[in-house]
């Protein structure tokens, strides 16, 4: 499947003092046009780092990408210079970042920091910038733009903040947004609202987004697709109920196990996923859930299963697993 | 809770707590108070899990601070175990610090970069003159180890050789150290993965069973609270607007703060999140008066009207 983004066994490497941390490996997936694709992993999954070595935001050194290929617009994004990167950052793609606050600067006004990129990647005058700006806040639902976009960040709350770098992203009419916990430092009432800001935004504007989070909630409500990220490598894919309803991978499984259940305050214990994360300077060699996982085989512990279609599961649904999870649940008497 | 643990008095009781704060404009002018605190009241029973939950900027975790006199109340009581503790001077709070310790959000910015975290978790023990005998002390300190789940081969490493959730363990342990009969938890799960927070909580749930332990238990994420807590109060601008047994808040929320803040939350369901209906309010409606108290609804659940 050929879409807006095709990537191909993206490899990421960290080289430190320590050793080499393995952070993203072979990384291969496509985004459609117009899909939500929702990423989901916790710290050191490379659920972030991935996104951030195709937009050449890394460090390098100590960063290196190690393989792949990243094709946007039919370029390679990983063979661009600085200079095509910077054309393609904050024009076809936009991108928001988990803490609005670091990523404004403190000492501009908000109006030039929605104007620039619009002066620069859309060639309109400065007032013709300026205009566009005013339209953009409003879009983003905040009041007053004119008088607005003449203050500064420290003037604006997280949420309006947020809504600030959202409009910055979206500012030149880009064909892929990408989202990196976006509303994790929010409160839960303004969390919402952003959300369904984006909804909105994706219905008017067509885009695509890839919106990378740990939160299974914000997942449900808004991806299309969503892809489970553990060890630095995809471990499961699909449509969101599929996901949900069906898990093949158990990792994936266990998540959405240690979730309190919504609407029933039963009091068991919580599912707990034993253990710790994966050593990333020392991956294990086969399945990097294979310590934790009550149903690894022998064979988890030697070989990395590929991503391949579940068997029985919906079209799109892949998992990489050795076992074969319904089979071990129904025997276990067991279900989601 | 326990029908022992039912019959005594409340561990804490908290009375009209005030906490507010002059603020300077500037160069001096415009002087205006931030009432941070203003007029909290709860009372948490033995054994008993009591969540207090809002959003930034409620006071949720300056309460838990004027609790443990981390900061002084502008006006207002707390009472533990019957004793006035909030006239006390700072020199006379030491025996009441072995009976009320605290569990920070951040384990690693509470844990010492430089202190072995076996010397972390017995330094209570030798501050208190618990245990002054080392040899003594480390086998506590092992015990505290084994009882939160970690290795006691792990003593003598320092804390940037544990993960987050292991870190976390560590500041139970020494929370846990001088047998408290309280813990303030301020968002004790906040900045652990979702595959740790559920042995977190799980935790939390075993030593209370263990050691009969009550919690202040102060969180934004409101499914772990429905999951743990006995009682809850929801704060809002410095007061609570509603405290009630949580079954009957999660189920009949009464105030509209209450209402929007649960119904804000994402269900991790597609089609129960896809079709969640959010209730907006409009915080200008709500002005209660500065002394009103707040009305029961139903048997131990409270409105502020």
């Amino acid at each position: 499947m050929s879409g807006i983004l095709d990537v191909s066994g993206l490899t990421v490497r960290f080289d430190t003092p320590a050793g080499t941390v393995h952070a993203v490996n072979d990384v291969s997936y496509s985004l459609a046009d117009g899909e939500t694709l929702g990423v989901v992993g916790e710290s050191g999954s490379g659920k972030s780092v991935h996104v951030l070595a195709m937009l050449g935001l890394i460090a390098r050194p100590p960063g290196r990408i190690a393989g792949g290929s990243v094709t946007f617009g039919g370029r390679d994004l990983l063979t661009l210079s600085e200079a095509e990167l910077r054309d393609v950052r904050g024009g076809q793609i936009g991108f928001v970042f988990q803490d609005p606050m670091t990523s404004l600067n403190p000492v501009l006004t908000v109006g030039r920091q929605i104007a620039e990129p619009v002066i620069r990647h859309r060639g309109l005058s400065p007032r013709q910038a300026w205009q566009r700006a005013a339209e953009l806040l409003d879009l983003v639902g905040i009041a007053d733009p004119e008088r607005r976009l003449r203050q500064y960040p420290h003037q604006f709350s997280g949420g309006m903040r947020q809504r600030v770098m959202i409009a910055i992203a979206v500012a030149c009419n880009p064909k892929l947004l990408i989202a990196d916990e976006p509303t994790t430092a929010l409160d839960v009432t303004v969390q919402a609202q952003i959300l369904g800001l984006v909804r909105d935004l994706k219905a008017r504007m067509g885009m695509s987004v890839i919106w990378i989070t740990h939160d299974m909630g914000v997942v449900a409500g808004l991806a299309d697709t969503v892809q489970v990220m553990y060890g630095g490598r995809i471990v499961e894919r699909g449509p969101v109920r599929a996901i949900f309803k069906d898990p093949r991978n158990a990792y994936t499984w266990g998540l959405l196990r240690a979730l309190p259940d919504h609407g029933q305050r039963v009091q068991r214990r919580l599912h707990q996923i034993e253990g710790q994360p994966p050593d990333l300077y020392a991956p294990p060699k086969g399945d990097p859930f294979a310590p934790r996982n009550p149903f690894a085989t022998p064979r988890c512990f030697e070989q990395i299963p590929p991503l391949v279609p579940a068997a029985g599961a919906v079209p799109g649904h892949l998992v990489a697993a050795w076992y074969d999870l319904p089979r071990l649940l129904a025997q276990r008497g067991d279900a989601r | 809770m326990s029908a022992a643990a039912a019959s005594a008095g409340p561990i804490l009781a908290v009375e009209n707590l005030k906490r507010h704060y002059v603020t300077a404009g500037f160069l001096g002018r415009g002087k205006y108070t931030v009432k941070a605190v203003d007029g909290v009241s709860f009372a948490i029973g033995r054994g008993e899990t009591f969540g207090l939950v809002g959003e930034s900027g409620s006071g949720k975790s300056t309460t838990g601070r004027l609790v443990l006199r981390l900061e002084e109340p502008t006006s207002g009581r707390v009472r533990f175990e019957g004793e006035d503790i909030s006239a006390l001077p700072q020199s006379a709070l030491k025996p009441v610090r072995r009976r009320m310790q605290i569990v920070f959000q951040d384990p690693y910015a509470a844990l010492n970069p430089r202190m072995t975290v076996g010397n972390f978790v017995g330094e209570p023990l030798v501050v208190h003159g618990v245990a002054p005998d080392r040899e003594d002390r480390m086998a506590r300190v092992a015990a505290l180890f084994r009882k939160v789940g970690l290795d006691p081969r792990f003593v003598d490493r320092y804390p940037h050789q544990f993960s987050g959730g292991q870190r976390q363990r560590v500041g139970i342990a020494r929370a846990i150290a001088l047998e408290p009969s309280l813990i303030v938890a301020d968002e004790p799960i906040t900045a652990l993965d979702v595959s740790i927070q559920a042995q977190i909580i799980n935790l939390f749930q075993d030593l209370q069973e263990q050691l009969g332990l009550a919690y202040l238990f102060i969180a934004h994420d409101l499914s772990m609270v429905r999951y743990l807590c006995h009682r809850l109060a929801v704060m809002w601008r410095g007061r609570i607007v509603e405290l009630g047994p949580t079954e009957a808040i999660f189920e009949d929320p009464r105030h509209p703060y209450t209402k929007a803040l649960l119904s804000s939350v994402p269900i991790p369901d597609p089609d129960r999140e896809r079709n969640r209906q959010r209730l907006v309010f409009d915080p200008d409606t709500l002005r209660a008066a500065p002394d009103q108290p707040m009305v029961e609804v139903a048997a131990g659940h409270f409105v502020l009207a």
